[in-house]
């Protein structure tokens, strides 16, 4: 309970504020003085919950995931090679998506540029010129017959393909998200007709696709949010964020509530993705590891790192049974880990540049990943 | 005032953090169990893991070329 502050407590003001601002009447100067105490009790009550947050979480660390993991077969040598080159963007390639087709694929570049692949054959389906460059956000509807984009124009926008390939997508545009700073992260939810997005503006939000409506907020990173994951639908309403401020967030759709907040890196998370139960997540940072957190043990519980490995992840994704993580570096790698033994099971060689996007494919037989050196790969 | 906006922050954080330690958490050996027991479950569907037989891959067939 506060202590309420009695009116004598006013000569004794701190004095610079006796020169600043005269108190119109002398309750306002009560009021200053009571809200400096509550402001003084709320920071105690706010560093007593965070250690005791830590001590709860502290109690139920047992083990270590790789220990539980000792008596599991190790694995064997990995052939991943990759297995097609898509060439057609004229500069950094900053993000891809699989359409559930399997084999059809949307990325988008620096320069503004959009396309829509058949990664079988390489072929290009679809391409369309945003008016902005930097589009560092696409995702592919899951009917396959749109794809949302955005990057440096603070939006999410939504194109629907057309099956006539000379038809002019642009014209068909339609602006769903508007964002205060860039668009870093889009995805459309288990219809096409809600978009997830997340911005440099600091807030994820919902979006109705049809009328733009925003239809929730998610406040609560201090800084930019840089990626977002979706649960998998069997798993309920809640999708995962990460940002500048080391913290990856899982929210709650409906409240608009974060339900659960993690903040171990060590530097900004650029990525993160469910574990394909839903019971974890994993994340990737400039600070070069790869982390996994359980959501029911509420705590890290792996961490992926070499000494070796000195340059930032920025893409993850799980393997089909959640076994293997892929994760693309800035040193132009490609690091496969082994989830439950924390061990590196394979590094792979081919980009000239940065990786910038990772995706296993929707029915885990391949993995793409996009670069800035100009080019998208399939392994597998 | 400022002094009114530094408040409700803290109330906020405050409320967050008391729905984040009420959390109901279970212990890391049961919760790694759980992810071991996925992954096993799951390891003979995992194309990247276990490979396929041949020629059920696309990816791994060479890509055929129609000649227009």
């Amino acid at each position: 309970q506060l202590r309420r502050c009695k009116p004598l407590h006013w000569p004794s003001l701190p004095a610079q504020r006796k020169y600043m601002r005269s108190p119109l009447i002398p309750e306002m100067a009560t009021q200053e003085v009571q809200l400096n105490e509550t402001l003084a009790h709320l920071k105690t009550e706010s560093e007593t919950l965070k250690t005791k947050l830590e001590e709860e979480r502290a109690k139920l660390h047992d083990v270590e995931l790789h220990q539980v993991a000792e008596k599991v077969e190790a694995l064997g040598q990995f052939v991943m090679k990759t297995r097609r080159t898509l060439k057609g963007h004229g500069n950094k390639v900053l993000c891809m998506d699989w359409c559930k087709d399997k084999r059809r694929i949307v990325s988008s570049s620096q320069d503004g540029k959009v396309i829509v692949w058949d990664a079988f054959t390489t072929n290009k389906e679809h391409a369309v010129t945003m008016p902005c460059t930097w589009v560092m956000a696409c995702a592919y509807a899951p009917s396959g017959c749109a794809v949302a984009c955005g990057g440096l124009d603070n939006k999410c926008s939504v194109y629907p393909l057309s099956l006539d390939k000379n038809e002019n997508l642009a014209a068909k545009k339609k602006s769903v998200a508007m964002h205060t700073n860039y668009l870093s992260a889009c995805s459309f939810t288990n219809s096409d007709m809600q978009i997830l997005t997340s911005s440099g503006d600091g807030t994820c939000a919902l979006w109705d696709v049809e009328s733009g409506q925003l239809l929730q907020s998610f406040h609560g990173h201090a800084a930019d949010v840089l990626c977002l994951d979706l649960a998998p639908s069997e798993t309920g309403n809640t999708f995962v964020s990460g940002g500048c401020d080391k913290k990856a967030n899982v929210w709650d759709m409906r409240s608009g509530q974060c339900i659960q907040s993690f903040e171990t890196h060590e530097s900004d998370i650029n990525s993160v993705r469910y574990y394909p139960s839903g019971d974890a997540f994993a994340s990737g940072s400039d600070d070069a590891t790869c982390r996994l957190y359980d959501l029911r043990a509420d705590r890290e519980v792996a961490i992926y790192s070499k000494e070796s490995i000195i340059f930032g992840v920025s893409s993850v994704d799980f393997s089909l049974s959640g076994r293997l993580l892929f994760g693309g570096y800035n040193d132009y790698t490609i690091n496969v880990w082994d989830v439950l033994k924390g061990t590196r099971v394979s590094i792979l060689f081919g980009h000239e540049n940065r990786v910038s996007t990772l995706r296993v494919s929707p029915d885990g037989t391949a993995f793409c990943t996009g670069s800035w050196d100009h080019t998208l790969r399939i392994w597998a | 005032m400022t002094s009114n906006s530094n408040l409700s922050n803290m109330r906020r954080l405050v409320e967050q953090l008391q729905l984040e330690a009420s959390v109901e958490r279970i212990k890391v050996s049961q919760a790694a169990a759980e992810l071991q027991q996925y992954c096993l479950q799951n390891a003979g569907k995992d194309a990247l893991l276990v490979g396929v037989p041949t020629g059920s891959n696309p990816f791994r067939e060479p890509r055929s070329c129609a000649v227009v």
